[in-house]
């Protein structure tokens, strides 16, 4: 069975058509990369995956949870969906210890004692054990999004999600958080990429979506997809990338 | 009876000013509870909520304080609902005070990015849970300096209610003048206690104000 199943979504803005008709299979484990062009859907595909929009038609399937255009269980869904966006969005009130524990603390009702062993241990994860007590403005921005990833990997969730989680960082700290998403692939987590990041889809993600128009206009192994693209689209997209 | 400014005198106008802050206060608990309501209401209610909210919140602050203490004084009592100074006082100083705090806090709860929202929402926190955990503390941090502010205010506004009867610190001082005939010396020493309660409210605002990363103590 699938971990993350998408079929046929159609998400609208208004009266534009953002992703049009859209279905995706996921295998556990798997690690897919999503790339195209600025405007192409990609965030918005992620976005509806765990319901942070809307979907109009399709549906989506994790784990067993279910949402549709009528919405279902997001919250159950979300438990098993984690998402790091571009920005971090670390909470800035608190330290990177209750960061990390929030959640499992209020969603899943664990008790502080286990939070901070489960904090501990996907902080140690990402490299950063040491700065528990750090508030995030106390962090450089490849930290920050280093603890951005531990505290969604702290729900224990069964797919996790990224948003170009780079493109804001300084070349010199894009390395050690594409180091830990490298290591979260190893480890067997499933995981669905949007990335800028050509080298690192190819190496690191087994497949690799190209996404054009609001359509998913190709994939395939990475590997075969960069060496040998099959349409125009894709041809003229990853050109200059690969000079 | 005090017939020249003197200690007796002081003494009095003391009392009158311990009216004004147990006024002040009042106002402001029970103003702030409700604005803590409507604040709330007004950034996530549903809409017909949200736009009655906006709408008394408008009206109130385009209509001058004087004229909604005389609504709650003269108009109600005109309507059979007699309410003694010290109620009716009370009551239009904290409609006042709902309107303009709810419009401060909304404001407050407004300049926390959508992207803190959605990142509790990725978390699967309940809306409730959202706020509590990761808005309200935001926001509660860059509300003290303005709404310490408007506490000032409050202390200032609440010498219309001189204009009731409640003997408040205003209103001593123009008993005290009818008495002594000592205007200078009256009001001198009336705008002298506003300034030593005002003042530390005013400069703790400003501190507030200026320190943007003032953290909950743990
Ligand atoms: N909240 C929104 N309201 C209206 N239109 C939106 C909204 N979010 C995205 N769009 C539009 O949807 C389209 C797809 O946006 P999306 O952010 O998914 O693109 P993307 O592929 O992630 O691009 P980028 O590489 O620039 O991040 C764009 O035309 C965008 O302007
Ligand atoms: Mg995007």
């Amino acid at each position: 069975m699938s971990a993350l199943h998408i079929n046929e979504i159609k998400k609208y803005f208004g009266a534009l058509l953002v992703l049009d008709g859209v279905s995706l299979d996921i295998e556990p484990s798997e690690v897919v990369a999503v790339i195209g062009r600025s405007g192409s859907g990609k965030s918005t595909m992620l976005r509806c995956i765990n319901g942070l929009e809307k979907i109009q038609a399709g549906s989506i399937e994790v784990a067993g949870h279910r949402i549709g255009p009528q919405g279902g269980d997001l919250r159950s869904l979300r438990k098993e969906v984690g998402m790091v966006f571009q920005s971090y969005n670390l909470f800035p009130h608190l330290t990177v210890m209750e960061n990390v524990t929030l959640a499992p603390k209020v969603v899943k009702g664990v008790d502080r004692q286990e939070a901070e062993a489960i904090a501990h241990d996907v902080l140690r994860r990402v490299g950063l054990a040491e700065k528990s007590g750090a508030y995030a403005d106390e962090l450089s921005g490849g930290q920050q999004q280093r603890v951005a990833i531990a505290r969604s990997l702290a729900m224990q969730p069964k797919v996790m999600l990224f948003d170009e989680v780079t493109s804001a960082l300084d070349p010199e700290l894009t390395g050690e958080v594409l180091k830990t998403m490298e290591e979260l692939a190893d480890a067997g987590m499933t995981m669905v990429l949007v990335t800028h990041e050509m080298g690192f889809a190819r190496q690191v993600a087994d497949r690799t979506v190209f996404m054009h128009k609001g359509k998913i206009w190709e994939q395939g192994p990475s590997e075969e997809l960069f060496a040998n693209p099959q349409t125009p689209e894709l041809r003229n997209f990853i050109a200059p990338n690969l000079k | 009876m005090i017939r020249s400014f003197g200690w007796e005198s002081v003494e009095f106008l003391i009392r009158g000013a311990g009216w004004t802050l147990l006024l002040s206060l009042m106002t402001f608990v029970v103003g702030g509870f409700f604005a803590l309501i409507f604040a709330l209401l007004r950034t996530l209610g549903p809409k017909p909520v949200r736009l009655a909210i906006a709408g008394f919140i408008q009206l109130v602050q385009a209509t001058p304080l004087l004229i909604v203490v005389f609504l709650a004084f003269y108009g109600l009592s005109f309507m059979g609902l007699h309410f003694p100074p010290m109620v009716a006082a009370g009551v239009s100083l904290a409609v006042y005070t709902t309107a303009f705090l709810a419009d401060i806090w909304r404001g407050c709860i407004e300049a926390i990015p959508k992207q803190q929202w959605e990142a509790a929402d990725a978390l699967a926190l309940t809306r409730i849970q959202q706020l509590r955990y990761v808005i309200l503390p935001q926001a509660f941090k860059i509300s003290l300096g303005p709404t310490v502010g408007f506490m000032v205010q409050i202390v200032k506004n609440t010498s219309v209610v001189a204009l009731i009867g409640f003997v408040e610190l205003t209103r001593a001082g123009q008993l005290l003048n009818n008495m002594t005939f000592q205007p200078f010396h009256v009001f001198l020493t009336v705008a002298a206690i506003y300034f030593a309660i005002c003042y530390p409210l005013s400069f703790l605002s400003e501190r507030l104000k200026g320190n943007r990363h003032v953290r909950p103590a743990h």
